[in-house]
Formats: structure tokens, sequence, C-alpha cells
């Protein structure tokens, strides 16, 4: 029941805020948002699952209630979690309320309709990631679409209407490519499913229960359902060359909708990868191995490259978070534990650090009204401890030993070197981690611009050091990614037994 | 369960219809008492009443069983049937002539002839729940014409408004001649029968011998008086003008419940009267001719809502695209197929339209009363001003977009999911492509009362608290309709399977 109280105060939290006024919104959805906070922690404390969710392993805070039946199907109420789903709830409910604090000075305008959406958005990624039933889980995963786009349309920058309805049709787009591919599937299992349910589909599909569909035969089907959903997924990661809609979106969004943006909506796409593609379809996935790994490289590279030519300091964060997301997919597609763990581990690292980047350039331009590195230099001197943060974040980004991303990159490097799936696998590693050098280019290179020397300015007002509770949200997340470098086994632990059954299939290829 | 007529006296089963019609007649006798009556609240609230109450007795009869335990309750030799679908389809009515009765109490302020106004909504209510129970050709006929007559004058309610009164000449004139049809298609029928009894058609037109080609073409002029009551192509040009010239309460009940009306007595009369077992072997394959109207009806219903100005007129034609959706409910039907299901999700389809449709026409009716305008550009800035009306007409939009998490996503999906069961998943991709797209011009609602800025002297003034509670009200029922959707679907489809037997 743990899981609908916590979907359900957010909820109930987003209406209360919603109705409540400008003057008092901001304070309140903070205070409001600790309740989920505290609700995830202690489902951490108390978590007893084993295995994979998915897999037949035992789900944690599992509820299933008949919702309703159509044409042969049942569709359940059916949510748990398990060692994947778990961490994503617990970054989900913490960078929320970092978030929703980080809003406080720049949200100006409809203060109560911005924090009841985040809230709002909140409880419908809670949804996603707890959700087993692949009804369930879809309407969530629509729902989460819908206060993005007010959020990036209402409050976002001079584009921010274009960017908003290009991000809203992008993803739609994908997500009816994933619904279809997804749904084929079901079909094609004729009779040994008569549900919705992800486990049992999932079950069925890696017993090799796959049957033809009105005469396609089960191999094509399932390359095809793969590629679909592939594709559906890819667009929310985001994956070269579906990334577009990125940079436009983050450069639109007000920064505490981009730090949500970054640090949790592309962990949905990552998350779903692993939960359909990658679970569902193993076979296929390795079968498909070789371009896979390609496109994970070149998003890494390509990423990386077209951070290093922008000028704006939100856009190089913002296509550092493509190249990134660039690791995860090839953790996943090495099926080793130390691959697919490390990937999901990154997906949590990766959210932490780049919603503190977001944060902190956020700060930072509360203060100057600028992101062009052109346009300032020296701000270390006037903003000590911003700086100072930012670069700590800048430095977990390049995998530092003892900080987050370290763990998740070494885990994922390590694990794509054991990958036996392709010969070529310890190339495509040996490609990625080229990745990282260019990663400290850039991110040095911008530093050593905006921060560093003498400084430079041009503003008609004095320019300080960032208000208390803009600096705290920062310390926390820095707090929270050296811990979980210093210690991975917060996470890992519980990551490891969940992705470990997935790697054991047999069957044909 | 047992039936509850089996207790109370067999005609007790069309209570829902007669308290509509009862309804209609305490408001006329209280205009009669009081010809001058200026208290709108008296007469909003008996109207609302009423529905209120038929409401309350159609869904306790289709929770008690009546007319599905045991077999559908004939009247009148067979000429009126109780059964799942005429309830069904009568809470439909009712539900919106209680939202519309709500709304038209601010609409209708200052106005004269209200106690005629709101007896015209419940004897078309009336009508529409006889079509429903309708089980001959003759009280489909009838009942027609009831639910149809009342339509022509409330479209017209607004006399001095030129708009208002070529629209109802516009959708009188459509009407005589559709109903000319329809009545021509009858006798056709009748000629190559013998009967006009639903069942006893079906039985004789197997036998019809050289008059099937008089049959067919009886068949094929019914579906035009059908297509006409459902604002399907090809008689849908009356709707849009219809719809945006009414008073928008009008509009609301026409394109939902009107529409729903046409829609309840097509499915009893072609799937009754017209086996597609015995009939589709003889050449007279309507599911064909409905499939190719649902592409056509739903393609062009969308396309002209696509490049509409006028929000009132974007509405009407997505009323016209919604038509194409429900009519899959008619086309994706073969023999031996999931015919029921199909139908039933049809049904659900139009209960789920029933309130996102009615509350997104009470919001139009709700900024007429604010006086900013018609087109998108109007609509621009009004969620700074009216919040939460705003946040129900997104709620409204993107359920008829087909989004989740609204309870038109759940209607679609099982429509478009039955469609692929029945084997006809080219039709489920073409409705499935169209509300994809549909999604444009709903979305540029909501963009302009969210994202574009207001105009410099946005002033909306009072609001009017009767719409308002009429909205919400719908918001909330689209919202729960999510959730509460397996019911609505299990009864629809029960009752449409029940028809099939």
């Amino acid at each position: 029941m743990i899981i609908e109280a916590l979907i359900a105060v957010t909820f109930a939290a987003s209406m209360a805020v919603l109705l409540a006024p400008d003057r008092v919104a901001g304070r309140l959805a903070a205070a409001l948002s600790l309740l989920p906070v505290v609700g995830s922690l202690y489902m951490w404390s108390r978590f007893d699952a084993s295995g994979n969710a998915l897999t037949g392993g035992s789900i944690a805070f599992e509820t299933m209630v008949p919702w309703l039946e159509l044409g042969g199907y049942t569709l359940n109420w059916h949510v748990g979690v398990d060692g994947i789903g778990l961490p994503l709830v617990v970054l989900t409910t913490v960078l929320t309320t970092l978030a929703i604090v980080s809003a406080w000075t720049p949200i100006d305008d409809r203060q109560s309709q911005f924090y009841g959406l985040m809230l709002f958005m909140e409880a419908n990624l809670l949804g996603v990631f707890t959700a087993l039933d692949f009804f369930v889980w879809f309407v969530f995963w629509e729902a989460v679409l819908l206060p993005m786009y007010f959020l990036i349309g209402v409050w976002g920058g001079p584009r921010r209407k274009y960017a908003a309805i290009k991000f809203f049709v992008y993803t739609n787009i994908a997500s009816l490519a994933m619904f279809i591919g997804f749904i084929a599937l079901v079909f094609g299992l004729g009779d040994s499913v008569s549900t919705l349910d992800m486990p049992a589909i999932a079950q069925a599909l890696r017993a090799g229960e796959l049957g033809g569909l009105h005469g396609i035969s089960a191999g094509t089907l399932r390359s095809v359902a793969f590629i679909a959903m592939f594709l559906g997924f890819a667009v929310k990661v985001p994956i070269v060359p579906f990334h577009t809609w990125l940079p436009d979106a983050h450069v639109e969004a007000p920064s505490p909708v981009s730090v949500m943006l970054a640090g949790v909506l592309l962990k949905m796409g990552t998350y779903a990868l692993l939960r359909f593609n990658f679970t569902m379809l193993p076979q296929t996935a390795v079968q498909f191995a070789v371009p896979i790994a390609l496109i994970a490289v070149i998003s890494v590279i390509y990423g990386a490259m077209l951070a290093l030519a922008q000028q704006d300091l939100k856009r190089i964060v913002a296509y550092s978070s493509v190249s990134s997301m660039g690791y995860v997919i090839l953790g996943l597609i090495a099926y080793t534990v130390y691959g697919v763990g490390g990937a999901t581990f990154q997906m949590i690292a990766h959210g932490l650090i780049s919603g503190l980047m977001f944060m902190s350039v956020g700060v930072i331009y509360n203060t100057t009204h600028t992101r062009m590195v052109g346009d300032m230099s020296g701000m270390a001197d006037r903003m000590p401890v911003t700086v100072g943060i930012l670069i700590a974040g800048a430095f977990g980004y390049m995998g530092l030993p003892l900080m987050a991303g370290f763990a998740g990159e070494f885990f994922i490097f390590k694990g794509a070197f054991e990958s036996t799936v392709t010969g070529a696998m310890p190339l495509f590693t040996a490609a990625a981690m080229f990745g990282i050098v260019v990663v400290a280019g850039y991110l040095l290179f911008a530093m050593q611009r905006t921060l560093f020397g003498a400084f430079r300015l041009e503003t008609d007002y004095e320019v300080g050091p960032a208000a208390l509770h803009q600096t705290v949200p920062l310390a926390i997340l820095l707090v929270t990614i050296i811990a979980l470098g210093v210690a991975p086994d917060i996470f890992f632990g519980m990551i490891r037994d969940a992705v470990a059954p997935l790697l054991e299939f047999g069957g044909e290829l | 369960m047992t039936p509850l007529q089996i207790q109370l006296p067999t005609w007790t089963a069309v209570a829902p219809t007669l308290l509509l019609g009862l309804t209609a007649l305490v408001l006329l006798l209280v205009d009669s008492i009081d010809p001058d009556s200026t208290r709108p609240g008296l007469l909003a609230g008996i109207s609302a009443l009423g529905s209120v109450a038929t409401l309350a007795v159609a869904g306790w009869f289709l929770l008690a069983g009546t007319g599905q335990d045991g077999g559908a309750i004939e009247l009148y030799g067979g000429s009126l049937i109780v059964d799942g679908l005429s309830l069904f389809f009568t809470v439909v009515f009712a539900s919106v002539a209680a939202l519309v009765s709500i709304a038209s109490y601010d609409y209708l302020r200052d106005r004269t002839y209200q106690a005629e106004f709101y007896a015209l909504v419940m004897l078309a209510a009336t009508g529409m729940s006889l079509m429903a129970s309708a089980g001959s050709l003759a009280t489909v006929f009838v009942s027609l014409e009831l639910a149809s007559l009342p339509s022509y004058a409330l479209v017209a309610f607004l006399k001095k408004n030129r708009g208002s009164v070529e629209a109802g000449l516009k959708y009188f004139l459509v009407g005589a001649v559709s109903s000319a049809v329809f009545a021509f298609g009858i006798s056709l029928v009748y000629a190559a029968t013998g009967s006009l009894l639903l069942s006893e058609v079906a039985s004789s037109i197997g036998s019809a011998g050289d008059l099937v080609g008089v049959a067919g073409v009886g068949v094929l002029m019914i579906a035009g008086g059908f297509a006409y009551k459902t604002a399907s192509v090809p008689f849908h040009f009356w709707a849009p003008e219809a719809y945006e010239g009414a008073p928008a309460p009008i509009s609301a009940f026409l394109s939902s419940a009107s529409k729903a009306a046409g829609f309840a007595v097509a499915f009893r009369v072609f799937a009754v009267a017209f086996p597609i077992e015995s009939v589709v072997p003889m050449g007279i394959d309507w599911p064909l001719l409905f499939a190719v109207l649902a592409v056509v009806t739903m393609t062009l219903g969308n396309f002209a809502a696509a490049t509409q100005e006028n929000v009132k007129r974007m509405l009407a034609y997505s009323s016209v695209g919604h038509a194409g959706y429900a009519l899959i409910g008619l086309a994706a039907l073969s023999s031996g197929g999931p015919n029921g299901d199909v139908m039933g999700a049809s049904m659900a389809h139009l209960f789920v339209y029933g309130f996102m449709n009615t509350g997104a026409f009470l919001f139009i009716a709700m900024v007429e009363r604010w006086e900013v305008g018609r087109t998108f550009e109007d609509y621009q800035g009004l969620a700074t001003q009216a919040p939460m009306a705003c946040v129900a007409m997104t709620v409204f939009m993107f359920s008829l977009a087909g989004l989740p998490p609204f309870g038109g996503f759940l209607s679609k999906y099982a429509l478009f999911y039955s469609a692929i069961q029945g084997g006809f998943w080219w039709l489920a991709a073409v409705g499935a492509i169209n509300s994809a797209l549909s999604l444009f011009y709903y979305s540029r609602v909501v963009k302009a009362m969210w994202i574009e800025d207001p105009a410099d002297s946005l002033d909306l003034g009072t609001t009017p608290l009767g719409i308002y509670v009429a909205v919400l009200a719908a918001a909330v029922g689209t919202l729960l309709l999510l959730p509460a959707f397996g019911p609505v679907v299990e009864t629809a489809q029960s009752a449409a399977t029940a028809l099939f037997a």
C-alpha cells in the first residue's frame, strides 16, 4: 500500500498547491514534497525484494488489483519495486524537492500553477517507475508529458512555444511507435498471456512463446517490435539522431524544469529500454548488438563534440547529457552484471550530477542574467560557493574517483570490456572512453573562461553570492553524489541483484 | 439479482422515458400558471432535477438487470423494447440533459421564453430515450421526429440573432430532406419484408427473393437517415452551421446526446433487423458501407477541424470526426466476429464522449457569456483569469484527443482494440492516425489558453456559477471515467452482445 500512498499523497499535494495562493505556493510545495521523500527513504530502508521484478523475482511493496477487462485481456492495477525501480523512485522524490527549492528565486509568475505541475509530474514519474502493468505504466508515462509541456511552454525562455511543441510532438509520436510495437508483441503471444501484466509478458517472451501474427513470422515480429520500441524510447533518452528536441527544450525551460528533465525524465527512456527491450527481447537485443553499440558510441562522441561547440553554458550541459546517455546504452547492450548494473547506477549518478550542473548554472544565471560563455569571466571571485560546487559537479561529470559518476562509468566500462555479445565490444568501449577526454576538454575549457580570470560582466548592479536557499540544494546534491561515489552499494547491491537474472537467457539467437 | 419488473408492473420499465416526458409537462404547467416568471432558478432546477431523477432510475434499472437478465422487456407488441442498450443510452442522455440544464441557468439569464426552452430540451431528451428503445421502424421514425422537432426550435432559439436563425433553418431543411429519405427507406423495407417490427424484418428479409434490390435500397436510405442524425458524411453539412449558430448549451446537447441517440437507434436497427449472417450474403453489405463512411467521416471531420479559426466551429468538426470513430461500432462487424464487443466499445466511447464533448461546448458557453470572442486568438491568456475552468477545458481537449490519463484515452483504445480483434486492423489504423492528427487542433486551444500572452484588456467580469458547476462536473466525470471505465465498457458490451444473440 505504501506505493499507492506515495502516489496519492503527491497527487493530493499537487492539488493543494494548485489551489494555494501564489505567495505561499513555493514554500508549501517544498514542505509537502518532503512527504514522498520520507516515504521513498522508508521504502529503501524496508526494501526486501530479490531478483528482477519482471523475470519472477520477489517484488517489494507489491499490490495487484483487477482494474478492467477488455476483449479477453485483464488490466490490473499492479505496482511494486525491485532493485531497478527503487533507486529511481528515491532519485525522483529527492530531485523534485531540490528542484522546487531551486525554483523559489527564478519563478516569479503564476507560482501555484508552477509548483502544482511540478508535484503532478512527480506523482506520474513515481507511477512510471513503480507500475508493473503495461497499461498503468503507459498511462503514467504519457501523463508525465502534459505537465512538462506546460512547464516549458508557460515559464520558459523566449522560444518556449516552439520548444514546448517540439518536445510534445516528438515524444508523443515516439510513444505511438512504442505502443504499437508492444501491442503487436502481446498479440503475437496469442493465448499464452491473458493480461497486460509486464512480468507475465516478459516471462512468456523470454520463454520463447512468441508466435506469428497475420502471416508475419515470429522472428520478423520480434525484430520489428524491438525496433519500434527502441525508436520510441530512443527519442526519450535521447540517442543520436533523435536528440534534436533536447537542446531546444533545455535551453528554453527554466532551470528547475531542466533539472527534472535531465535528472529524471531522460531516465524514463533508459529505464523503459531496460525494462522492455533488454528484458523482454534479450535475444533480439544481442542480435542487434553491433548497431546498438555503434549508436551508443556515436551518441557519446557526437554529443561531446556538439557540447564542445556551444557558447551557452546550459547548452553545454544539455549536450553532455546526450553523451552520458550513450554510456548507459553501451552498458545495457553489454549484457554483463557490471554493464547493465553500471548503466542503471549511471542513471542515478547522471540524474544527480546533471541536476547539480543545471541547478548551479541556473543559480549563476539568476545573478548574471546571461549564460553566454563569452559574456562573463571571473565568476569565482563573486560567487565562490556556487562556483566551487559547479566545479565539483563538473569533475563528477568527468568521472573523478570517489564521486558517483566515476562509479557509474567505471562499472559500465568494466562490464562492456568483459562483454561477449559481439567480438568488437572492447573496441567500442575504447572508442567510448575517448569521449571522457572530450568531456573533460569542453567542461574545463568553459569553466576556465567563465569562472576564473579577472571578473568581467556588464551589469548595473552588484554581483554577489547567491542566497542560502539557492546554495543548500546544491550542497545536498554534492554530498549525495560523493556519498554514492564512496559507497555505491547504497544502491548498487540491490541493482546487481535485480539485473543478474536478466543475463540468464538461453534459446536460439 | 432478480429483475425488478418481476415485482413491478412491466410498464414501469419505461419509467426513465416517462420521467423525462413528465418533466417537460411540469415545466409547461409551471409556465402556464406563471407565464411571466422571471425565476430561472425554478425552471432550471425542475429540468435538472427531472434529468437527475431519470439518470438515477435508469442507472438503478441498469444495475438491477432490468431487460438484461431474463431477456429484453417488450411493450406494445414489441414496438418498445427496454434492454441494456436503451437504459445505457438513457443514462447518457440524462447526464447530458442535466449538465445542459444547469449550464443554461446562466446562459438564458435575462431572456424570454425560458420555460419553453427547458421544456423543449426535455421533450427532445424524451424523444432520444424513445429512439433508444424503439422496437419497430414506425416507433423509430416517430421518436426520431420527436427528438428532431424540438431541436430545430432550440437551434433557432436566439431569434434576434441571424446566425442562430440561419442555423435553425439549415438544420430544419437538411432534417426534412433526410426524414423524407428515411421514411422512403422504411417503406421500401416494408415492401420487401411485409413488417415494420425489427425482429420480423429480420426473419423475413432472408426470403425477400426478387425484392432484394428493393430491400437493399431501403437499407441504404435508412442508413442515410442515421448519417443525418449522427452528423456523419454525407449528411454532415448541417452540423458545423447548427453547432456554431445555436446557443452553446444546445450545441453541447445536440453534438453529444442527439448524436448518441442516432447511434443508439442505428445500433439496434442494423444489429436486429438486418442480421449480418443473412443480409450480407444477399449483397446488402451494410458493414462495408459503414466502414467507408467511418473512414471518410473521421478523416474529413479531422481535416476540416484543423483548418478552423473559430473554436466553436472547430469543435463542431471534431464532433463530425468523433462520429467517424463511433461508426467503427457499425463497421467492424462480420459474421461470427466479436460483434458485441465492437459495438459495446463504440457505446462506451459515446458515453465518455457525452461528458467530454458536453463539457467542451459548455466551456464555449462560458466564454460566450464572458464576451471575449470566438477565435483561437480571443482565447489567449484565458488561463490567467480563470485557471480552474481552463484546467477543465484542458482535460476535455486532451481527452478528446485520446491522451492518457483521461477517459477518452481508454474509450478510444477499447474501440480501436476491438476493431483489431474483429479483424479490421486497417480501420483501427486509420482511426489511430486520425486521432494522432487531432492532437494538433485540440492542443491549439490549450496553447492559446495557457501559453500565449493575454490581450491587454482581458476582463472577464463575473463568473457564471451554473456553467462553472456544469463544466467542472463534466471534467470530474471525464477524469473518473478512467478508473471507472471497466464497469461502463462491460455493461455496454454485454448490452450489445444481447442484440446479436
